[in-house]
């Protein structure tokens, strides 16, 4: 598969994310946030970061960079898209993801591991995981605190779109303890923890790995 | 301004530390931002209209925020 990373002025976890395709056997390019195309990808990721300094809101500014048109098409085609920390922000800005991401409750920025539960096999990006699998992943983010008016929390846990969820501490004081979830057609992922970052056991945990297992990404595309 | 009934740790932390320096009946504290901003119009209708215009697609989340606009001003 040919992955697009994106990167926006301020994005820090582009090359993790590349690293990541890469070490599924996927081909990866970045592709730089004033691009109009993504040079035909199949996956695009949105990579964790700072884009535009978290001016504003974070995402705010990037969700009108000039790349963010083909994102969308690329969305609305029904193609992988995932959003990880400041990409998961920038999805929920652009409204390819309903709610938002705001300040940590505890107002502090939270730099750790965290334990989340697999709660949908049902996207491109999880279902190389089984159903109920606890996965070990670091977060890092000050403004990770997932939150959606309660007829979007409802439909989300009724219509199965809740992706990851935070098992035992809630690093951020998030509305359910949602991590992650997917939109409606299941073809765009956000999530806070960063799985690209956790692909190695070196590292402390490869459970991050089957996020960007080649053989569902190609299932997706097909 | 944080969508009230939304959890605004910061207006509790000021409003803790308003209680802690003394000053007394501090009920509820938000914190939310101001912009201020110079443009170009004829009318100030005009004006309202293009402010409300950034505050929708741009300056407030409609997810987690609302916005007034205050005094639109002629400039000197």
């Amino acid at each position: 598969m040919k992955v697009a990373v994106v990167r926006f002025p301020g994005s820090n976890r582009d090359l993790e994310a590349y690293h990541a395709a890469r070490g599924a056997g996927h081909e990866a390019t970045l592709v730089w946030h004033r691009s109009t195309d993504l040079e035909g990808a199949d996956v695009v990721l949105l990579p964790g970061g700072f884009s535009y300094g978290d001016y504003l809101r974070p995402g705010a500014i990037a969700r009108f960079s000039p790349v963010m048109g083909a994102v969308h098409r690329h969305a609305e085609a029904g193609l992988p898209v995932l959003g990880i920390c400041n990409g998961f922000q920038i999805l929920c800005e652009a409204q390819l993801l309903p709610g938002a991401l705001v300040r940590n409750a505890h107002l502090k920025f939270v730099a750790k591991f965290v334990t989340v539960r697999v709660e949908s096999t049902a996207t491109p990006f999880t279902a190389g995981y089984a159903a109920g699998r606890v996965l070990r992943f670091p977060v890092a983010h000050g403004d990770g605190r997932y939150v959606a008016d309660e007829a979007t929390l409802e439909r989300l846990e009724r219509e199965g779109r809740i992706v990851f969820r935070y098992v035992g501490a809630n690093p951020n004081g998030a509305m359910r303890d949602i991590a992650g979830i997917a939109s409606e057609g299941r073809n765009v992922v956000g999530l806070m923890p960063h799985p690209e970052a956790a692909v190695d056991a070196l590292v402390g945990s490869a459970d991050g790995a089957p996020m960007f297992a080649f053989a569902a990404l190609a299932a997706a595309v097909s | 301004m944080p969508r009230s009934g939304l959890l605004d740790p910061q207006g509790h932390a000021v409003e803790h530390a308003l209680t802690a320096l003394g000053f007394r009946g501090v009920a509820d504290v938000r914190v939310g931002r101001t912009l201020e901003i110079r443009l170009e119009a004829d009318t100030e209708q005009q004006v309202r209209e293009r402010l409300r215009e950034m505050c929708d697609r741009l300056v407030a989340n409609p997810v987690t925020e609302d916005y007034t606009i205050d005094a639109v001003e002629p400039a000197p």
